[in-house]
């Protein structure tokens, strides 16, 4: 069984061939030079934490030995032989696999606008990224976040937390429009706008010149920003290109059906690189979460092994903003019907169902233990495919367990 | 576990089966679960995985699940069940006497 791309979803794949049973040869394969360790600390305490918390490791080399889980560190997979069922890596050698995982993740979109070679311009989705804006962010600088998506306000929130003095400029109208609703995007923007961040949306940014040390932000409309970095979010592109050179089929992502098999029987994908199609959706998907990517790891590690079981696991995402958490279980599409819960100060819930009333979204903003309770049985719910009663949903003082019969 | 002092936590009637509360004492924080058939048990309250309270868990029969990453926990003896928590908690010894929940600590 061979793993290329050691993150979440590998790893949990790796942990979980062995806990299905594998008793035969496990490699997993990354290319980044230190052990697994979990992204989502990169844009929270590793920014926030006056010294640095280190890394938070998927697996130490113990759990490692002792699961036999070869792991072949800071080497890159060239390429796959999908005839000779073999993959060659970085330093020549060839390994042979009887199944095989992609789970190489995806990388940080570039901007397509000019930038001199000397401005500070930063991404972040590797620990050695987050260590390169830790490193300036601070008291008295400024950072200017490019994209008002959930990496880019983690980082203005972190970086405000600091002592900076942060700017988020956001091409589109409002913060947010691919992920959440409008009116939970307006809460989340008062939040930042209350801890002293400046949010611009409809913010076209031409290009970026350097200037004296400093990198100047230029927008569409002549304004300016100076920065000491530049911190871009505009969202993430799926890493296909080793699955396309192997002539695997291709489409926002690896192309992988609900047991995560790819176009080829013997290779599967799964996490951040692969679109996968819904039973509760009816149409394919690709997801950059956390929870996905280790539970499509699991999964597809169960398939390798012959259980031939879909993945249902109902979307779920999470983001810490300041003190305050945001979940969000399930998808909505601009047809469906809202309906909000005011849980007070500690925080705002919306559900959201189809025309015909079945609830296929849940989104909660506030303290994690106002609202955790509430979207995990709103998940329930969705994978159920229930339709509670709006009324319901909407009265604080209705328990939502209650609606789950 | 037979030194330690029997201290009331709750009202019996305070928690309804496959509810959770919190309990603090000292420095000390623990969460109270009532089983399904009507049972009262006490753990550690924080999940061993990050300091995370369980009490803002859901409960489903005998286990907690975590509100923050969804390990689990079997609320009778602590054990951890699901990853990604993978460490026991600590259970406590629970009485009921004149409809008051006592936890020894
Ligand atoms: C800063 C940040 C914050 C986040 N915060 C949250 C959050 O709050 N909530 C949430 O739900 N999600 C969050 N996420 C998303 C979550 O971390 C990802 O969904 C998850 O890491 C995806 O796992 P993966 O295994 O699919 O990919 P990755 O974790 O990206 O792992 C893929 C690995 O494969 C390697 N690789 C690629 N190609 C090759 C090759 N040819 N050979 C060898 N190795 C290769 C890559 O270098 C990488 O190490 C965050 C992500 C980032 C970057
Ligand atoms: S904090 Fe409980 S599982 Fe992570």
């Amino acid at each position: 069984m061979v793993i290329v791309g050691a993150g979440e979803a590998g790893t949990a794949a790796a942990i979980a061939l062995r806990e299905g049973g594998w008793r035969g040869r496990v490699v997993l394969i990354g290319n980044e030079n230190m052990l697994p360790y979990e992204r989502p600390p990169l844009s929270k305490a590793i920014l926030t934490e006056v010294t640095d918390p280190g890394p938070k490791w998927l697996a130490t080399p113990e759990r490692l030995a002792e699961l036999r889980i070869d792991y072949l560190q800071g080497r890159n997979v060239e390429r796959i032989d999908r005839a000779a069922h073999t993959v060659t890596v970085s330093d020549g050698d060839q390994l042979a696999y009887e199944r095989l995982l992609l789970t190489t993740g995806a990388r940080p979109r570039k901007l397509s606008i000019p930038a001199s070679a000397g401005s500070r311009i930063a991404t972040l989705r590797t620990y050695a990224d987050a260590l390169a804006i830790r490193r300036i962010i601070g008291r008295g600088c400024k950072v200017v976040v490019i994209g008002g998506g959930f990496i880019g306000l983690e980082v203005a929130a972190s970086a405000v937390s600091r002592g900076a003095s942060v700017t988020v400029l956001e091409a589109g109208p409002r913060l947010l429009t691919r992920a959440v609703p409008a009116a939970m995007a307006d809460l989340i923007k008062a939040k930042h706008e209350r801890s002293g961040v400046r949010i611009q949306t409809s913010a076209i940014v031409e290009r970026i010149d350097e200037n004296e040390g400093r990198s100047k932000v230029v927008l569409a409309d002549r304004r300016t920003h100076l920065a000491d970095i530049v911190v871009v979010g505009v969202g993430a592109v799926p890493n296909v290109e080793l699955a396309q050179a192997a002539r695997l089929a291709i489409h926002n992502g690896i192309v992988v059906d609900e047991t995560l098999t790819t176009s080829d029987p013997h290779i599967f994908a799964a996490g951040d690189s692969c679109s996968f199609p819904h039973r509760l959706y009816d149409e394919r998907i690709r997801l950059e979460a956390w929870r996905n990517a280790q539970r499509q790891g699991a999964a597809a590690a169960a398939n390798m092994l012959g259980a031939n079981r879909p993945y249902e696991d109902v979307p779920w995402f999470w983001s810490d903003q300041y003190d305050e958490t945001l979940q969000i279980a399930g998808r909505c599409r601009p047809e469906d019907v809202a309906v909000a819960r005011s849980l007070g100060a500690k925080g705002q819930l919306f559900f959201y169902l189809t025309p015909r009333g079945r609830l296929v979204a849940a989104c909660g903003f506030g303290s994690l233990g106002a609202i955790a309770k509430e979207i995990r049985w709103a998940e329930i719910m969705i994978g159920r495919r229930l339709a509670p009663n709006p009324e319901a949903l909407a009265d604080p003082t209705v328990n939502i367990k209650t609606l789950l019969v | 576990m037979s030194t330690g002092q029997w201290v009331a936590a709750c009202a019996a009637d305070a928690l309804q089966p496959e509810e959770l509360l919190r309990f603090d004492h000292g420095g000390l924080t623990l969460v109270i679960a009532r089983s399904p058939e009507g049972g009262y048990f006490a753990i550690d309250g924080h999940c061993s995985h990050e300091k995370v309270h369980l009490a803002d868990g859901i409960v489903d029969g005998h286990i907690i699940e975590c509100p923050k990453h969804f390990g689990t926990f079997d609320y009778r003896t602590g054990e951890a069940r699901a990853l990604p928590a993978c460490i026991d908690l600590r259970s406590y010894e629970v009485k009921v006497e004149s409809d008051t929940v006592f936890v020894k600590i």
